[in-house]
């Protein structure tokens, strides 16, 4: 291990960030055995670049489109054989506080050489960082939910759910065209989504967007309960006694939408 | 405070008489001492609005011909020294005062009393109105060198000065022609946004500073960044805070074309219409990208508080989303250098005064800028 040479991926959303890193990296190779395996410009990128080629060490900026580093650093996990991730961020006073607290890495930009150098001879020493240790960073939801698919990490767009269901030890992703199966709590997705999401069952949360509507359905003993309508897919999801009050709430919040939508 | 008084022992702050901020408080000053008066005059609280109608029927026309002679006399005035303009409203207040009486004052009392009475009581209220605009006067100009500062602080994102550093960093090895050029671009910038930004500038320089903070950005954000600009109709002599559309730019890279990864389209529109110049900035918007809108919303508050000292209710700041893009309007009134003796605002000296006031905001001033020179 020590002889091979550190596989180095550049995620960055700034043409120049990324060829100074380069630049960088070329400095350090006469120090330290190590190659660049790749570049990309969003965290999105990146992941689908790992499926091709593997890495040891990621440098990753934090701010960029579609997808930013401290979600990529989530994602990233769920690969067979997770890189470390270093981010690299020009100045964020509330991100490096964060980062000193919890004792992740992070290179400040402009880079120095030293540094760089100092970090990567750290990285045979590092373990990925923990969900949890990421959960205490990042203060904005995730853009995209993520499971493991043949070794692949897919990603789902938070915005193609349509909802969430718990079942035994999974919770089922389900978007128009599929379901995926998830290992995470469904408590804490509702903390992360509270504001697309809504519980409409203990073991369920529906986007809001996808209400159709509601339907009262009469059982089999007769006791009545109300069914949720879905846009896109036939199915429908039941609502419990408990959270029944959202029945009249989104009903009334869709009528609204709907005058508005007519005008 | 104290070391004008030294240098000046009656110094006077006369407001704009063309400013609609100053006319509108005027009126509203006049109205409200008349209405006081009302009370104190009127018999029973039933008769109190016919008394007010009553003596607003005297007042008001006085209001308006002495603001109507202001008004055309504000060029003149300002040319004079503080007191002696002082002295020739006051003069003014008596000869309209006089003047009115002998026109329509008679039918309501023909006393040499009345008359008399009249008199005190217009130099009563402009005593009163002058104390207000001088006190106004000197409750804003702290807040200009304040507001100053804490623009100066405010102002330059960390995260631009540090990621334009980082691009030119790595210009320097591959094309240090273009690297030279971007310091250049940087250290012009650096030295507009340190220096004393009190005095309104002309828009051209306004301008010229936004299209090199836009090179900047071009630099690090290649393509991704598209400028149009629309000057046409610019009228480039008018007068403008310095500084009040380049921080409106730097928010509009910042949540308009940093969150895509494609590129996007920053519009800058400025002409000249009824006798006011504004400036629209459009920048692509984006509704679930709202991380940062705490910054948007202070610089926002920054450039209108400027506008407010410098124009007072004629210079206004509007945001709001139109089809996917957000848009700020800017109006302000149409100033130019030439004419800039006659439209002094209040609350910027006029030269004649500026050596004091240079002094009193002076040692924090240079202070700051020595400072940040040596760090």
């Amino acid at each position: 291990m020590a002889d091979a040479p550190l596989r180095v991926l550049i995620v960055d959303d700034e043409v120049p960030a990324r060829r100074r890193l380069r630049d960088l990296l070329a400095d350090c190779a006469g120090a330290l055995p190590l190659a660049c395996v790749g570049e990309a410009a969003n965290g999105r990128e990146a992941l689908e670049l790992l499926h091709a080629v593997s890495a040891d060490l990621v440098l990753s900026d934090i701010e960029m489109p579609e997808m930013g580093g401290l979600e990529f650093a989530r994602h990233v996990l769920k690969l067979p054989q997770p890189p470390v991730v270093i981010f690299t961020t020009a100045h964020d006073k509330h991100a490096v506080q964060a980062f000193e607290v919890n004792a992740v890495d992070f290179l400040l930009k402009p880079i120095r050489v030293q540094r760089l150098l100092a970090a990567l001879e750290k990285v045979p020493r590092l373990k990925p960082l923990s969900t949890a240790r990421l959960d205490a960073l990042a203060p904005t939801a995730r853009r995209f939910l993520s499971v493991t698919e043949r070794s692949r990490v897919v990603l789902v767009p938070v915005e193609e759910i349509i909802y969430l269901k718990a079942e035994l030890k999974y919770i089922t992703i389900r978007t128009a065209d599929r379901e995926f199966l998830l290992e995470e709590s469904l408590t804490k997705l509702e903390e992360e989504f509270g504001h697309r999401l809504v519980r409409v069952h203990r073991n369920c949360l529906v986007a809001r967007e996808a209400i159709r509507g509601f339907e009262r359905r009469v059982g089999d003993e007769g006791d009545a309960h109300w069914e949720v309508l879905l846009k896109g897919i036939s199915e429908t999801l039941p609502v419990s006694r408990r959270q029944q009050s959202i029945v009249r709430e989104i009903g009334r919040e869709n009528q609204r939408g709907g005058e508005a939508a007519a005008k | 405070m104290q070391p004008i008084i030294r240098h000046n022992a009656i110094r006077l702050e006369l407001p704009d008489f063309r400013n609609l901020g100053t006319i509108l408080r005027i009126v509203l000053a006049v109205n409200a001492m008349t209405a006081v008066a009302a009370l104190v005059k009127a018999p029973q609280i039933e008769l109190w609005t016919a008394q007010w109608l009553d003596m607003t029927a005297l007042a008001e026309p006085y209001l308006i011909v002495e603001l109507a002679i202001l008004y055309t006399l504000a060029p003149w005035l300002f040319r004079q020294t503080s007191s002696m303009s002082a002295f020739v409203i006051a003069a003014i207040t008596v000869l309209v005062g006089l003047g009115l009486h002998a026109l329509i004052g008679r039918p309501y009392s023909d006393s040499p009393f009345a008359l008399v009475r009249h008199l005190v009581l217009a130099l009563c209220t402009y005593g009163v109105l002058l104390l207000y605009f001088n006190l106004r006067a000197k409750a804003l100009s702290p807040a200009i060198a304040e507001s100053r500062l804490q623009a100066l602080q405010a102002r330059i994102r960390p995260h631009f000065l540090f990621n334009s550093i980082n691009a030119v960093l790595s210009l320097v090895r591959a094309e240090p022609k273009r690297a030279e050029t971007a310091l250049l671009d940087m250290a012009d910038l650096f030295r507009v946004l340190m220096r004393d930004n009190r005095e309104l500038v002309p828009i051209s320089d306004e301008i010229e500073l936004c299209r090199q903070y836009l090179e900047l950005e071009k630099l690090r954000l290649t393509d991704r960044l598209q400028v149009e600009w629309h000057l046409n109709n610019m009228p480039s002599d008018a007068l403008v805070p310095p500084l009040v559309l380049q921080p409106l730019l730097e928010n509009a890279v910042y949540h308009g074309i940093e969150p895509l990864s494609t590129p996007g389209v920053v519009s800058i529109n400025i002409f000249c219409k009824g006798g006011d110049v504004h400036a629209i900035l459009r920048n692509p918007y984006r509704s679930d990208g709202g991380s940062h809108h705490a910054g948007n919303k202070m610089a926002l508050g920054n450039i209108r508080e400027r506008l407010k000292l410098h124009f007072d209710a004629e210079g206004t700041l509007e945001s709001r989303v139109r089809d996917a893009a957000y848009e700020v309007h800017i109006r302000m009134p149409y100033r130019t250098a030439a004419a800039s003796q006659a439209a002094v605002p209040e609350s910027t000296a006029t030269p004649a005064k500026q050596p004091a006031q240079t002094e009193e905001n002076g040692p924090p001033l240079r202070e700051a800028g020595t400072g940040v020179s040596r760090g």
